[in-house]
């Protein structure tokens, strides 16, 4: 990864959103930090310029105002002076189970965020990247799109759902050198997941974030972070289907 | 040019219909010492009005912040009652190279200033043993390092800090503004409020390089004579004190003493790149030792090894290695068994230090109590914090396997030789003072008291030491 490349960071505000700048920064990447809390993003911005003295800005991103995703990813593309090297993206939502179950529209929402929106960006990069010949589109899923449990399966299809276009993406991308790196954490410890019980081998976020700049490097098609996942989850998704109804998962 | 702080406009109001939705993780938590460990009800808030809402209206009685969780004992405690990391508040909001002032949050550790301002050509003014410490603990400790002599403590470089009082408020204090609150919350322990951000004047250096001079001495007269004769002419001055050592050998040490290194110091090879930041090498104790690991026959090794390896000399450094050889060790604690340390650290006024040194370092010795790690170095004057350990004159600190109740009992007999000394013991280390003790020690304590009762009338803010110590009410 060469030095001034821009990177686009959607969904900068989370604990995974912060983790991730710092460490895009540090490799030396100009940083634009797209989300809709523009004082917060403002904030992380200036830590990043006063620790790593790069460039960084702040622009306003409404995940659910479809239309605007065009505009919007022009202006940034602008902004590099067409040298938009890399996509990041983290933003999405996770409504307890059982509300999203009984509620629609806030099972609806959560689609839309982490589906819908970032289909639109994706489609949008994608011509980018195809064009650019070169850089990475890095985005976060989930270990729980790799199989439907009772305890969040909702959430998961989403997950599963943009795992699906990206393995997708990764294909068309290939020939065009561009990187399509598909990355899914396990527990982490944001503030989402603080004091919740029942959960186990909880990852920081800066490990997560590690994990991602590592994938993004190598060119990794699918990232489990951190790597034990992908074990747990080859056994989970091992389990037969007469076994795995009987579990708590 | 440095300006002051902008004030905040009035607190965004936490609303008072709304359900308290802050979670509190419930753990087993203690200070590096390990001992004591607590449950505590820990908040880990995101943002400034996640903070707030905990303040206000977190269930449990009472609340401290905490930081990195460098202090030994149970200052950064509250058994059964809330804990807030200041972990999120984690981001530099400004630098001026002009003037070498830092602008940034609580949890901004040490390690993340000098790696960033180093290659920049400034230094942290005041350094501890450790730097994985968070700037709001150096600032709650008034820490204070191997320079304090030429240098003072934490609170001479913080030129002002924003803080979150009991009330929801964010007030402002300095020198100038709210001094009381300021001169409260410098070495006040997290007691006045949660530190929000503050501003730190950095210390601007040549080199990212030490030039150390190690000096052997052979017992406490002659190591109490290098610190005389060496007056002012180093600004970092520590001496390790082999603590098993009797007899005529009492107190033999290594006295380190070293300055920043200018250029023309540096080996040629290191010319280019003067600031450049080195990372000493790092190992980890994967595991707790079992408790006997620890045993005076070890420790007499150890001691012997140390002695061994620091012949008399003079060499160039980078800073790390002079300043932090425990941070590459991580989890040293573990060292120490599953009962943990206990860190001792006291101060003596200059004219009866010898005395009651030489009292102590018996006792210890006699008692076959070695430390692995003794070190003296020399204090000047107090900064001002009322309840900020540093004054002028020796300290010695001491690391103590814990053993169980004989320590705590040796412990508080050394206490009173301190205070018959005219003396003090640092809070940041302390897990087992009495409060009859503490309140000789510290005269400023009434001050202390009239401040917390005006600031946080029904002390939200409290720890398990500042129940114990009395300087909250206990129940």
């Amino acid at each position: 990864m060469s030095g001034t490349e821009g990177v686009l960071l959607v969904g900068a505000t989370s604990g995974m959103g912060r983790a991730l700048a710092r460490r895009l920064a540090a490799e030396g990447h100009a940083l634009l930090l797209a989300g809709r809390d523009v004082d917060a993003l403002s904030a992380i911005a200036t830590d990043i310029e006063v620790r790593f003295e790069t460039r960084v800005e702040a622009r306003p991103f409404e995940a659910l105002a479809f239309e605007s995703h065009a505009g919007f990813f022009e202006d940034c593309v602008e902004h590099f002076a067409g040298n938009l090297h890399g996509l990041v993206m983290c933003h999405g939502q996770m409504p307890e189970q059982a509300d999203a179950e009984r509620d629609f529209a806030l099972a609806r929402r959560m689609i839309e965020v982490n589906y819908l929106s970032q289909v639109s960006l994706l489609n949008l990069a994608a011509l980018h990247f195809e064009a650019r010949q070169a850089g990475f589109i890095a985005v976060l899923t989930s270990v729980a799109g790799d199989r439907g449990r009772q305890s969040n399966y909702l959430y998961g299809s989403t997950k599963a759902g943009l795992s699906t276009v990206l393995s997708g993406l990764r294909v068309r991308l290939a020939k065009r050198d561009v990187a399509v790196v598909d990355v899914r954490p396990g527990f982490v410890d944001t503030q989402l997941t603080w004091g919740r019980p029942g959960l186990f081998l909880v990852a920081s976020p800066e490990t997560v974030a590690g994990d991602v700049l590592r994938g993004i490097r190598r060119g990794r098609a699918v990232v489990y972070t951190p790597f034990f996942w992908r074990g747990i989850m080859m056994i989970i998704r091992a389990i037969p289907d007469f076994v795995f109804r009987r579990l708590s998962l | 040019m440095v300006e002051t702080l902008t004030p905040k406009p009035a607190p965004a109001l936490v609303d008072p219909d709304q359900q308290f939705g802050q979670r509190a993780s419930r753990q087993p938590i203690a200070g590096w010492g390990n001992f004591p460990v607590e449950e505590c009800e820990v908040y880990r808030p995101d943002a400034l009005n996640d903070l707030q809402e905990v303040v206000a209206r977190a269930p449990e009685p009472d609340l401290i912040p905490r930081g990195l969780g460098r202090s030994y004992g149970d200052a950064a405690l509250n058994r059964d009652r809330g804990v807030i990391l200041s972990h999120r508040f984690d981001r530099m909001l400004a630098f001026d190279a002009a003037s070498g002032v830092l602008h940034c949050e609580a949890a901004v550790s040490l390690a993340e200033v000098i790696e960033t301002f180093v290659p920049r050509g400034f230094f942290f003014p005041v350094t501890p043993g450790t730097k994985f410490i968070s700037i709001g603990g150096a600032i709650a400790a008034d820490v204070h390092g191997k320079n304090h002599h030429s240098n003072g403590s934490m609170g001479e470089f913080v030129l002002d800090l924003r803080l979150l009082t009991a009330s929801g408020e964010i007030v402002s204090c300095s020198r100038e503004n709210n001094a009381e609150l300021f001169w409260a919350t410098i070495g006040g322990m997290g007691l006045t409020g949660f530190v929000i951000d503050a501003r730190i004047r950095l210390l601007p250096v040549d080199t990212a390089y030490m030039s150390v001079q190690n000096e052997r001495a052979a017992n406490i007269d002659a190591l109490l004579e290098l610190f005389f004769e060496s007056d002012g002419q180093y600004s970092y001055e520590v001496a390790w004190i082999d603590c098993l050592s009797r007899g005529a050998s009492l107190g033999r040490s290594v006295m380190m003493r070293a300055n920043h290194a200018s250029l023309h110091e540096l080996p040629p090879e290191s010319r280019g790149a003067p600031t450049a930041f080195k990372e000493g090498l790092k190992t980890t104790i994967p595991f707790t030792f079992p408790n006997f690991a620890l045993n005076s026959w070890s420790m007499k090794l150890f001691n012997e090894f140390f002695h061994a390896i620091h012949p008399n000399a003079s060499k160039v450094v980078p800073c790390d290695n002079y300043f932090y050889i425990l941070d590459r060790i991580h989890h040293w604690n573990r060292v120490y068994g599953k009962r943990g340390v206990v860190q001792y650290q006291f101060v003596l006024p200059r004219e009866s230090s010898r005395a009651a040194l030489v009292e102590i370092l018996e006792r210890l010795s006699e008692a076959n109590r070695g430390s692995f790690l003794a070190v003296l170095k020399t204090l000047g004057p107090s900064s001002g914090g009322m309840l900020s350990f540093p004054t002028k004159g020796y300290t010695l600190a001491l690391d103590l396997p814990h053993t169980g109740r004989d320590l705590v009992d040796e412990l508080q007999a050394i206490d009173e030789i301190v205070l018959r000394a005219g003396g003090r013991v640092y809070l940041a280390k302390d897990a087992c003072m009495r409060p009859e003790v503490f309140g000789e020690m510290y005269p400023h304590l009434e001050r202390f008291k009239a401040v917390k009762a005006n600031v946080d009338p029904e002390q939200r803010y409290a720890s398990s030491q500042a129940r114990r110590l009395g300087i909250v009410d206990a129940s």
